[in-house]
């Protein structure tokens, strides 16, 4: 293979996988902006929604975007239930037992889901049109990988469209800059957080059912790529879609590289730079400053 | 007698004598019952000759909790990565260990807890200056980063596998570490840990110690009246890393062997949950949770592995939403209770 087509690979190869923890992780940088809550157990929506994915392509023999779509709102519905009965409680509360709590949820997934399904991987079967190789002009790529990538472009656009041009978004931006102020103005900040939470949820299922066939789906799942959803959130900056974007797709890359390169333990890279990165800027890349 | 001088004797009668004042003297006095951890660890070490290889993994456990408790519990300093110090202090006493550099075991916990030391001081200097979100990720990535160079380095560290067999020299030269007997681990770690304890208990008493449960509690007013915070903060994140190296050196020693669990998300979350359990801020927190946890984890998870996880996340939850002080917090809720019950009746 000649560098060219190497390189191209690479990079596709790292956006796609980056798409995937976009998708996962805006959720998460929307509702920890918005509500200002720790929630470690973000990874385990994903988890949760590719499984109901999975379950709906395998069992029931649902078509692959209806599946999506079955794990968008099963997992979007739960996600209400949790926000009104449980994590309403500690939105006040100390970061502590934010953690504490998200932690206890990862664990009540992780068994509920070994108990009722097992332990073991769950295969994924892509649709025929998603399989194969994929004609670019200027090199060979998976179809599928090619596929997420505008997948994920169109989601960053939908979420910013709705996010900088529609009511909803406006409200959305005042309650992150000024709660108390925004609630004073008459917006439902009760109701609005959780819109936004079961969105975030739901966005989440359907990264963890797209990103099922590359990154595995088993109830370790929320547990092993927690810290990456975390990692692209601080750095690309709470609230921030466009900062989420940037700092997804440079972690895909990145990880992609050093995965090839450097298959054991190149991802020491990926923990120095964030660390050099959130030094130089506490509030992310993106992120504007607490004041 | 001049006016001052009688307001002086004045104030001086009001600090001794006032409620308050009577609490804040009265609070380090030793009381009866803190003897009982102690009696009870020498109970089991007679009690249960089989277990003391559990006995010893919980008198460490207790320890890494302890360290925890300063920095959280006193200091209110967040973290997910404490794992990392406790992997210093474990690959510290290995390293020496395997390549016959040095295996005499107390000389290599001092050295464990001078690593971890130097590793909090530096890691402590640029984290602490964030709060928050960002303070919780970089103290992830800090033990992730100690993980990965770990992992890197398996030439030297046997990477994943870990180093087997680490020959450990006997305590003073004649008590031998038998790894089918763990007395000698079993008493060893009790020593460290009731060394580790006295200091602990001294620090968080002193003025330090009260500062650092000031910064937690108002850090705007400790900065007004002129704490210096930072330097504060970094100090006793310091010593709360040096005691978990102590606690990752004993884990080495008594195990004979160090692996990359030692470093890893799991163990860093398994004690915020240890301490958490039992009672953060409150000394004696550590001891109940790890004795709470262990034994479940020890009996429960064996056999049932999911219904543990499932329980274990149960519990969680019901602390962070009810019991918010742990066990101990529990107790003494129930306690005042019993009590203002017991007055009106």
């Amino acid at each position: 293979m000649d560098f060219g087509t190497s390189f191209a690979s690479i990079v596709l190869g790292g956006l796609s996988a980056g798409t995937v923890l976009f998708i996962v992780s805006v959720g998460l940088s929307v509702t920890m902006g918005l509500m200002g809550f720790v929630n470690l157990a973000h990874g385990a929506f994903a988890m949760f929604g590719g499984y109901v994915m999975v379950l709906a392509m395998n069992d029931a023999h649902v078509g692959f975007a209806a599946s999506l779509l079955t794990g968008f709102v099963v997992t979007a519905a739960l996600s209400v239930v949790l926000e009104r009965l449980l994590y309403r409680r500690l939105y006040r509360s100390g970061e502590l037992d934010q953690v504490l709590f998200t932690i206890g949820l990862i664990f009540i997934f992780m068994a509920t889901i070994t108990i009722a399904i097992g332990p073991e991987s769950q295969p994924i079967m892509l649709p025929p049109a998603l399989r194969g190789q994929l004609n670019l002009g200027f090199t060979q790529y998976r179809t599928y990988s090619v596929f997420l990538i505008v997948v994920g472009l169109a989601i960053v656009l939908g979420i910013w469209f709705v996010f900088e041009r529609t009511r909803i978004g406006a409200q959305i931006r005042a309650t992150v800059d000024n709660r108390n102020m925004a609630e004073s103005l008459g917006i439902n900040v009760d109701r609005l957080f959780t819109v936004t939470f079961a969105f975030g949820s739901g966005m989440a299922a359907i990264g963890g059912g797209l990103g099922a066939e590359f990154l595995g789906l088993d109830p370790q799942y929320a547990l092993k790529y927690l810290v990456y959803f975390l990692i692209v959130v601080s750095v690309g900056g709470l609230g921030s879609i466009v900062g989420v974007y940037c700092a997804a797709l440079t972690l895909g890359v990145l990880d992609f590289t050093l995965k090839l390169y450097l298959p054991k333990g190149g991802t020491i890279f990926i923990y120095a730079l964030t660390i050099l990165l959130l030094l130089w800027r506490p509030q992310g890349l993106f992120g504007r400053r607490e004041t | 007698m001049s006016v001052a001088a009688a307001s002086a004797t004045a104030a001086a009668a009001v600090s001794t004598d006032h409620p308050a004042a009577r609490v804040l003297i009265r609070r380090h006095r030793l009381r009866l019952w803190e003897a009982l951890p102690w009696i009870a660890a020498i109970a089991f070490y007679f009690a249960f000759p089989d277990y003391l290889g559990f006995g010893a993994e919980l008198l460490i456990a207790i320890l890494f909790a302890l360290s925890l408790d300063l920095a959280l519990g006193y200091a209110g300093i967040i973290t997910l990565g404490h794992a990392a110090f406790f992997g210093a202090g474990a690959y510290t006493v290995g390293l020496l260990a395997s390549y016959g550099i040095w295996t005499e075991p107390i000389t290599s916990l001092l050295l464990a807890a001078l690593m971890a030391a130097v590793i909090g001081f530096a890691s402590g200097l640029v984290l602490l200056r964030t709060r928050g979100l960002t303070l919780l990720m970089l103290t992830i990535c800090t033990m992730a980063l100690l993980g990965e160079a770990a992992n890197m380095a398996h030439d030297y560290t046997g990477g994943f596998d870990g180093l087997p067999s680490l020959p450990i020299a006997p305590v003073f030269g004649v008590f031998e570490f038998n790894p089918l007997y763990a007395n000698t681990q079993y008493l060893y770690a009790l020593a460290v840990l009731f060394l580790c304890f006295v200091f602990v208990r001294t620090l968080v008493h002193s003025p330090f110690g009260q500062s650092l449960t000031g910064i937690r509690e108002n850090l705007l007013r400790m900065h007004a009246v002129g704490s210096p915070v930072r330097r504060r903060l970094v100090i006793c994140y310091t010593i709360s890393a040096a005691l978990a190296g102590i606690a990752g050196g004993l884990w080495a020693q008594a195990n004979a062997y160090v692996n990359l669990s030692a470093l890893d998300l799991d163990r860093a979350a398994t004690v915020l949950i240890v301490l958490i359990l039992g009672g953060y801020g409150r000394l004696y927190g550590a001891f109940v949770g790890a004795v709470a946890y262990m034994v479940l984890a020890h009996f429960l998870a064996e056999v049932y592995p999911t219904a543990w996880q499932l329980g274990l996340g149960v519990l969680l939850v019901l602390i962070a939403l009810f019991a918010r002080n742990g066990i101990l917090g529990l107790g003494e809720t129930l306690w005042r209770r019993l009590a203002a019950r017991r007055a009106a009746s």
